[in-house]
């Protein structure tokens, strides 16, 4: 059964209706709990993730928010099913996919959800694509492995959806290879095959970092189209404040693998709940303002593999006290309707009080930056050594041990 | 604020061979800088703004002199840079120093960040006593927010921000008049990004230096410039005060790029008005005659195809600004 879709200039891509095993409940696609990951490295082991949560509904943009070292792209990894392992390590938690637990899966049947179910466009279009295939060959590849197709329909696949996707020329460039064409052209490339098999879940980890502002908006709005010609959940993993402005439905902040704040994107812009938001928001140089000193949070993000007890923001805060400097962290809870923050005194920054103190200005912060390297595991290449991978805990099994 | 010019860029042009065949023989030039001309004064901040592939980097590169120019006139505080040889235009180098992307990449990996950030003065002898160097390194160091004791320690031990402030305590070593900063902070963090953009403001005002700012960000180069100048594809298109650039650009690609760029604040989404432009920057080896934005220029007409625009004074509404569009007229994008 097909369902034709598409409307407007694009022609239309047939939709498979391939939703017959995997129906979501009230639209909930993906709901992720308390995950955790680990990167078992030979200088210790870095705490990636550290009891993520958050849901996912279908035509909902979800922007995950942080800076490099935050876990962000991990996360995404971890719901692909994409990680390393080694180095990485689920240890613990659970992500569901329309009910069902993808990580308790075989990899056999993981294989059919990774791609038709839930895929994911990447970073950098150069070095995700394959350089000695040409780009209609890989897009085609997803239907010739995932629905059997022969070489000739799954080419006619491959160039409708190039079409789809507006890079002009689409029946003469499907045998180009990937160097020839721009950096936009190629990030259309990645979402054509992204949404090949029509996904109900995209996530889209920096999809336009690498980009120049003007193209950046081109793939913003095709995003967005597709989105909404698809009844996509989408995932956007940025550290971008302005994207996330432009089309986040819900925003996820994430700061040394826990989520510190989530919010409806409107909510979060007006008032942060968590004192790392408000940093963020800060400092930041705005297009339409001009300022005189921006205010920069003090130091530096946490080395994983030594992340500080308590509040993990606690030595950059302005408001830290000694509430926030010993464990357990503060939870993810709810601090307002419909908005959640991990910090002791959500309420109070919500409120404007003013019995919120200032105990420590970002020049205090400086005095104490411990000089090192940030975050270990962010660009994942670790070095490890076979020998060291600790008690064997495989993927998920090992949960509860962490914590 | 004096309006001394301390640099002077004449007409820069910069053209790379296409080199082809068995023979390597010339088919062609990319013509990375095509007549760029502006003057910097002293104390100032000129940002340059662009796409990858402008030619905004080859700029930085040119003003350095780390590229011979296929023509133009470079003057600094009076003399031919272009026309130095020896000792002369290494004594001249001493004024003009760069900061460059990457800290990743744009240290040495094994030497300490003292042998870093001293360097210059191995290479330029009679600027501090061998005794004194160590002191004076130490002293840079303080200078750009690092604790002084750190300089037995090698770049891996610090993070992206702490080793782009050794990459400007090294530029700052030769007391520079002129810093050309080419992204010095896109390759960072935002929460950092804004600790290294207070530093060199900081720096400007207490050691009186001028910078030639070189970035993509729009935000971040309105936030720290005086003036602006925006680059296409090897030309400076627009050049003006940074609130005429901002508040009342004239030039259609100058408008495109800035309703390109999303404000991070959710309540603007359906208000601003975005310009979005079809397909890429054309290739700099074959750019479009006359006016080279034409291609992609929804107010383009047939004299655009013919007759290239110059950058001279256009009225903006209120003022007047350089603006290389036949076709200039102010227009709000950002309030």
């Amino acid at each position: 059964m097909t369902v034709p879709v598409g409307s407007g200039g694009a022609p239309g891509i047939e939709l498979l209706d391939s939703r017959g095993v995997w129906t979501p409940v009230d639209g909930l696609l993906l709901e992720v709990d308390q995950l955790q990951v680990e990167f078992r490295t030979r200088d210790g082991v870095a705490k990636a993730i550290n009891g993520v949560s958050f849901d996912l509904h279908q035509g909902e943009t979800l922007a995950i928010l942080g800076e490099s070292g935050s876990g962000k792209s991990v996360t995404a990894q971890a719901i692909m099913g994409i990680l390393d392992s080694p180095p990485a390590f689920i240890t613990g938690g659970e992500v569901r996919y329309c009910g069902k637990n993808i990580l308790a899966m075989s990899d056999e049947d993981r294989r059919r959800v990774r791609g038709p179910e839930i895929s994911m466009v990447f970073q950098d279009a150069l070095s995700a694509l394959n350089p000695v295939f040409p780009v209609g060959w890989q897009i085609a590849e997803m239907f010739r492995k995932h629905r059997g197709m022969n070489k000739s329909d799954s080419q006619a696949q491959a160039i409708r959806l190039m079409q789809r996707v507006q890079i002009p020329g689409a029946a003469q460039r499907v045998k180009a290879y990937p160097h020839q064409f721009s950096g936009g052209m190629r990030q259309r490339i990645m979402i054509a095959m992204a949404i090949a098999l029509d996904p109900a879940v995209l996530i889209a980890d920096e999809p336009t970092t690498a980009l120049d502002v003007t193209v950046q908006a081109q793939i913003m709005q095709l995003m967005a189209d597709l989105q909404q010609e698809r009844r996509m959940g989408l995932i956007l993993i940025t550290h971008d404040l302005g994207v996330v402005a432009d089309v986040a439905d819900r925003i996820a902040v994430m700061y040394a693998g826990r989520i510190v704040e989530q919010a409806n994107a409107f909510e979060l812009y007006a008032q942060p709940g968590h004192p790392y938001t408000q940093g963020l928001l800060d400092s930041i140089p705005r297009l339409d303002q001009k300022g005189e000193t921006l205010s920069a949070i003090g130091g530096l993000p946490p080395n994983l593999t030594n992340i500080p007890p308590g509040c993990p923001f606690n030595p950059r805060c302005h408001y830290a006290q000694d509430v926030c400097r010993v464990d357990p962290p503060p939870p993810l809870r709810e601090v307002a309707p419909h908005r959640l923050a991990a910090c002791h005194f959500s309420e109070l920054l919500l409120a404007h009080s003013p019995e919120l103190e200032v105990t420590q200005t970002t020049e205090e912060v400086e005095a104490h930056v411990e000089f090192g390297p940030e975050h270990p595991v962010s660009g994942l290449k670790i070095p490890t050594e076979p020998g060291f991978e600790g008690p064997t805990v495989a993927g998920f099994e090992g949960s509860g041990g962490v914590q | 604020m004096s309006r001394e010019v301390i640099l002077e860029a004449e007409n820069l042009v910069k053209h790379y061979p296409i080199k082809a065949g068995v023979l390597r023989r010339t088919v062609g030039y990319v013509k990375a800088l095509d007549g760029v001309s502006f003057e910097l004064y002293k104390g100032e901040t000129l940002g340059i703004v662009g796409e990858s592939g402008c030619g905004k980097s080859t700029l930085g590169r040119m003003l350095m002199r780390l590229e011979e120019p296929t023509d133009g006139k470079l003057i600094f505080d009076g003399v031919d840079v272009y026309s130095q040889k020896g000792s002369a235009m290494r004594k001249l180098r001493r004024d003009i120093q760069i900061v460059f992307q990457d800290p990743y990449t744009s240290l040495n990996p094994r030497k300490t960040v003292g042998d870093i950030v001293g360097e210059p003065f191995e290479i330029h002898t009679d600027v501090v006593p061998k005794r004194e160097r160590r002191q004076r390194v130490q002293e840079l160091l303080e200078l750009v927010g690092l604790n002084p004791e750190h300089i037995n320690r090698y770049p891996h031990q610090f993070s992206g921000g702490q080793r782009q402030r050794i990459g400007i305590a090294r530029g700052l070593a030769l007391n520079p008049k002129v810093i050309i900063c080419d992204e010095p902070v896109s390759a960072l963090d935002v929460s950092v990004q804004a600790q290294v953009v207070n530093l060199l403001g900081e720096l400007q005002g207490r050691l009186g230096l001028a910078y030639i700012f070189i970035a993509h960000d729009l935000s971040v180069v309105r936030h720290i410039s005086d003036r602006v100048g925006v680059m296409y594809l090897g030309k400076l298109v627009e050049l003006g005060d940074e609130d005429q650039i901002y508040s009342r650009p004239t030039h259609p690609y100058t408008q495109a790029l800035l309703s390109a760029v999303p404000l991070p604040d959710p309540t603007m989404r359906d208000m601003r008005e975005q310009i979005v432009l079809t397909g890429d920057v054309p290739s700099p080896a074959n750019p479009p005659a006359a006016c080279r934005f034409h291609t992609r220029c929804w107010k383009a007409q047939e004299i655009c195809s013919i007759d290239e625009p110059l950058l001279v004074e256009r009225p903006d509404g209120e003022s007047e600004h350089l603006s290389a569009c036949h076709f200039a007229e102010p227009r709000v994008i950002v309030a």
